[in-house]
């Protein structure tokens, strides 16, 4: 059930003495087991059922290797991902490490500690021993032990109790293009109860490198607390991108995602949340466009484990050209979560005939008093609404960038951080090339 | 002087099944005309044909709008030239603002007029005063289009759209189905209120009643994707009391 990589083993005997935590047993131990649970699990194949769709045996001719030093990078080529210069307490990581000089010095709030994770397993490796990897599923075939045992760095945000950071966090990751590189990273958000902040993570890269990313998100919020978390990947056409957003929720908080996915040639992005408090909220939002040969798997779990607990989920994709997307949302209703909501919907356009989009919806309710609810579409452009716009004078090429547009505005109308909506909505009026006209507030916000 | 619109012989297949099997009608400025007929004879294909719906095959005839081949131009084209199709069931699109579409609407075809684009504040002043006149909620302005309307809602959208476009030719596709007695009035004075000498108006409907508040110069019946028959707005009565029965026998012994 799966595809060997014997070639990390010498990687990691090579380097894991270099690797941050190097001096914590603990941590010491914990990449050991994970090399060896790699080692006998490998990348899975498509008969492991949540990667039937992924096809990952391309991944496996290649040797991807860590960077032992960062590419250069001036803080001008940043210029593109700053959301114009709004204010932001931004960490900017090169080929996945910290890059100090391109990170201006701010202060946060008290209450709230914000760093590299490479220095916190340097200096202080003890306050993550009960935070590292515990939002990790041992069961899930994947990429979480390779990941434990390669990661390199990615960012630590504490929020203590109370904590109200008013400007978002943006962790800008950017790859500067050398050849088979791996990038392992690992964030850890922890907010303490009522606490609240806004995170960006974007994924961008230069050049057109064949690379291999491989993240993972964990954040855990006590009661009462709410984080929005932003995930923009970007990378390259020939960039593979794994990445894992897990997610723990005590009572009453609240999280929301908008996971957006416009680059990388292979792309998965899973995303789990528990939600373990009673009246916890959770909404999960994702809009794909892809284009080319681009393939992008979205594998979503939700997990209701106690009552009055809500969750919804918003997935669009936009497919062009050989494309394929897939989406995948598990919804597990555990027999004590009585009065939980669950809504999913997940809609595919295609704009190719030869797009694919597959869609699979799985409830899993042991409980018996809920209500769930999820609904799924894939099709073209409506005939009727495009002959409608036509008759109302709009030439057939800006009728249909007007319904593509309008298919994903309503995505990005859910985002509460403007900057970011607006700077999706060049992306996408880019995307949709000279569609200026879109870009003038005429839509929808 | 030619006439507005000419269509000669005008036969259309739908999936490869023939629906118009040869129309002949000439429509000059000033006039409303009033076509009626049963479900399924062919009226909705017959409207959407002349805005110019692909999925229609035009399998023979013509049609021409004052000296130009229609039947050549793609439906934008007919809107630029002063074509409007009042749909029957107005088209919902989520996403994008009702405003959005009325404004961009307006401004292609103004500059097609040879006039100035409207800014976006004599829009609006222009866009609320004809929204006052069908009695329409400035609400349903910023809404998305059609999205969510009621039936009645949708069907003075589509008035206010011709009270703004002021079309030459407009078309009405069954306005009047659907409405209460109360709506069917605001929009009748809509359309009244653009009735000239320089317009023409098509009605397609299945009701009598509409004409009674919009009186036709001449009524044409449709059966079975012909006109069967033409007269003044009298024949309308004699439909509202005999039916379409007599006609449709009438038609069926006629043709070999």
């Amino acid at each position: 059930m799966s595809i060997p990589q014997p070639a990390y083993q010498e990687t990691y005997l090579r380097l894991h003495g270099d690797l941050p935590g190097a001096g914590a047993a603990w941590m010491t131990h914990m990449r050991n087991s994970a090399l060896s649970a790699f080692q006998q699990q490998g990348f899975p194949d498509t008969r492991v059922e949540a990667w039937k769709y992924t096809d990952l045996r391309s991944l496996g001719r290649h040797a991807f290797t860590p960077a032992s030093d960062s590419g250069e990078i001036t803080e001008a080529a940043l210029e593109p991902w700053l959301f114009n210069h709004e204010p932001m307490h931004r960490l900017v990581f090169v080929d996945g490490r910290l890059a100090l000089k391109l990170c201006p010095f701010q202060t946060l709030l008290s209450g709230a500690a914000l760093t590299s994770l490479a220095a916190v397993l340097e200096q202080c490796p003890d306050e993550l021993e009960n935070l590292l990897g515990h939002t990790l599923d041992a069961d899930r075939p994947g990429f979480d032990t390779m990941n434990t045992a390669f990661l390199q760095d990615g960012a630590y945000l504490k929020l203590e109790r109370d904590a109200v950071l008013e400007q978002p966090v943006h962790l800008l990751f950017i790859s500067t293009g050398q050849a088979e590189r791996m990038t392992t990273v690992r964030n850890i958000i922890t907010a303490g109860p009522g606490s609240s902040a806004t995170v960006i993570e974007s994924w961008v890269a230069l050049g057109d490198a064949v690379s291999l990313t491989n993240t993972i998100t964990e954040i855990v919020l006590a009661e009462n607390a709410s984080l929005q978390h932003y995930k923009l990947e970007q990378e390259c056409d020939s960039a593979t991108h794994i990445g894992g957003t897990y997610v723990r929720q005590q009572r009453d908080s609240r999280f929301t995602s908008h996971s957006i996915t416009l680059g990388g040639q292979l792309v998965r992005n899973e995303l789990d949340v528990n939600l373990a408090g009673r009246g916890a909220e959770c909404a999960l939002n994702g809009l794909t466009i892809t284009h080319g040969r681009q393939h992008v798997d979205n594998n979503t779990r939700i997990n209701h484990h106690q009552p009055y607990a809500s969750s919804n989920e918003w997935y669009k994709g936009i497919l062009d050209d050989r494309s394929r997307t897939v989406f995948s949302g598990r919804i597990v209703v555990h027999p004590d979560a009585q009065k939980t909501r669950a809504q999913q919907s997940n809609h595919s356009l295609l704009l190719s005939a030869d797009a694919e989009a597959d869609a699979r919806p799985q409830f899993e309710i042991y409980a018996d008093n809920v209500q769930c609810t999820h609904g799924c579409t894939v099709g073209a452009l409506d005939a009727d609404a495009l002959f409608y716009l036509r008759t109302r004078a709009l030439d057939s090429e800006t009728a249909r960038k007007l319904l593509v547009y309008a298919f994903a505005a309503d995505v990005l109308e859910r985002m509460r951080l403007e900057p970011v909506r607006r700077y999706l909505e060049r992306q996408l009026a880019g995307r949709l090339a000279g569609s200026d006209a879109l870009l003038q507030g005429t839509l929808l916000h | 002087m030619n006439a507005m619109l000419t269509i000669k012989d005008l036969h259309v297949s739908v999936d490869g099944k023939a629906i118009l099997n040869g129309i002949d009608l000439t429509i000059n400025a000033g006039e409303v005309h009033a076509i009626m007929g049963p479900n399924g004879s062919g009226k909705s294909t017959f409207s959407q044909v002349l805005a110019g719906r692909e999925q229609f095959e035009v399998t023979h005839g013509s049609i021409h709008y004052a000296d130009q081949d229609l039947l050549t131009l793609p439906p934008e084209d007919r809107a630029r030239a002063g074509i409007f199709l009042a749909f029957q069931y107005p088209v919902e699109i989520p996403g994008v603002s009702n405003i959005y579409l009325l404004r961009t609407a307006l401004n292609t075809i103004r500059k097609q007029r040879g006039e100035t684009e409207l800014d976006a504040m004599d829009f609006l002043t222009l866009v609320k005063e004809r929204a006052a006149l069908m009695r329409m909620d400035e609400d349903l302005l910023y809404r998305s289009v059609n999205t969510g309307f009621s039936g009645g809602e949708k069907k003075r959208n589509e008035i206010l759209q011709l009270l703004l476009l002021e079309p030459r030719l407009a078309i009405l596709d069954e306005t009047d189905s659907g409405l209460d007695i109360d709506a069917l009035q605001v929009v009748a004075n809509g359309i009244n209120s653009l009735r000239d000498n320089s317009r023409a108006f098509l009605l397609v409907t299945h009701y009598q009643r509409l004409l009674d508040y919009i009186k036709p110069d001449f009524v044409h019946v449709l059966t079975a994707g012909r006109l069967v028959k033409s007269g003044g707005p009298e024949l309308a009565l004699e439909l509202e009391q005999r039916g379409y029965g007599w006609l449709e026998e009438a038609t069926a012994g006629a043709t070999p």
